[in-house]
């Protein structure tokens, strides 16, 4: 922290070792119980405060947006679009000839968009080598700890619509 | 504190001794006195000077110890080195420029005079000063000690080293400060051969 000091000062060791008692910078009992109370004060309202948010906590509400039209990707074939809002990139494959699934690109480590590979079958994160499964979004290597948020899909007549986000 | 503040004027000592054994009888440290006795130029004459610890604003030997055993309170006083620090190197009897410093050999600890703390913290006056027959050792008001002829001074010059204190000296009415440097007083030669001869 020598940045923090004035040029002319005293050296460090001048000050922490003072010679005078009173410039002594101890940390007494009092300070200590004083600081655990207070500490534990601190940590019971915090308690409060995420007690009274779940309590009203709402349900949040995703809008249905089309994604794609029936057969408009070929199996094996992937689209990206946003949802639910523009800053939320998304990936959907065609998995089947009537499947289709669809994840949040953004990988659960450090945001990196993940892509799909047609030859291993799966989504794959370039940045540290983490590895996602197709059929749920879970992991299956490398350093992400969570699964991929999943995008529910539906099928309404010819369009293939996303209604929901599922955290992994 | 309480007004008093302690004056030294070795020309009134009388080399009695009185405060070296008022001194020994503190609890604190009982047989060993804390006050520092010299005799001037003993070969020559019998004046004698007894000084107990100046207390500096910026003590010396506080600052050359390694251990951070050596504290001075908000009252002025510089203490006795703390026992569970001391780790009895003698840097401090070394570097102090008055020879305060006591190693204590037997107890592994540096002792010196922290003017009777037990005694002037709560009003009392000095064991040493309450003994001393002709005052050279004096903790009195400002006001009493006016009217001796001496001039009270508490800056000191060693070589190129200012040292203020909290216990005063009585100097010539006409000298500030008291200068000393250590060469004006090495043995000259010529002296010793002087000496010799007789």
């Amino acid at each position: 922290m020598s940045w923090l000091r004035r040029a002319n000062s005293e050296p460090l060791w001048k000050e922490e070792f003072s010679v005078h008692a009173a410039d002594e910078r101890y940390v007494t009992r009092r300070q200590l119980t004083k600081f655990l109370v207070l500490t534990s004060f601190g940590m019971f309202v915090g308690n409060i405060w995420i007690l009274v948010r779940s309590l009203f906590y709402k349900t949040p509400w995703y809008p249905q947006q089309p994604v794609a039209r029936l057969g408009e990707i070929p199996v094996g074939g992937v689209k990206l679009f946003t949802y639910p809002t523009k800053e939320d990139q998304c990936i959907m494959v065609r998995t089947g000839e009537n499947e289709y699934v669809s994840y949040s690109q953004k990988c659960t480590h450090l945001s990196c968009a993940v892509y799909y590979s047609q030859a291993s079958n799966r989504l794959e994160c370039p940045c540290h080598q983490g590895f996602f499964s197709i059929e749920d979004g879970a992991v299956l290597q490398g350093p992400p700890s969570r699964p991929l948020p999943r995008i529910v899909l539906e099928t309404r007549g010819e369009q293939v619509v996303a209604v929901d986000v599922k955290a992994g | 504190m309480f007004g008093y503040e302690f004056y030294v004027d070795p020309s009134r000592c009388i080399g009695c001794r009185s405060c070296l054994q008022a001194c020994e009888e503190c609890e604190t440290h009982r047989g060993n006195s804390m006050i520092n006795f010299d005799f001037i130029e003993r070969r020559e004459r019998i004046s004698s000077a007894a000084y107990v610890c100046w207390h500096c604003d910026e003590p010396t030997c506080a600052q050359v110890c390694p251990a951070d055993a050596i504290k001075k309170g908000e009252d002025g006083i510089v203490h006795s080195s703390l026992k569970p620090r001391c780790i009895a190197c003698n840097n401090c009897v070394l570097a102090c420029p008055f020879g305060i410093p006591k190693m204590m050999e037997p107890e592994q600890q540096m002792m010196k005079c922290d003017m009777c703390y037990d005694r002037t913290s709560v009003g009392k006056r000095p064991m040493c000063a309450t003994v001393c027959p002709s005052q050279a050792l004096a903790y009195v008001r400002p006001e009493q000690i006016a009217a001796r002829r001496e001039k009270p001074t508490n800056t000191f010059y060693f070589g190129n080293q200012k040292i203020t204190t909290k216990v005063y000296m009585m100097a010539p009415a006409e000298r500030e400060a008291v200068a000393l440097d250590v060469v004006d007083y090495m043995r000259e030669e010529k002296h010793e051969l002087a000496t010799t001869r007789e």
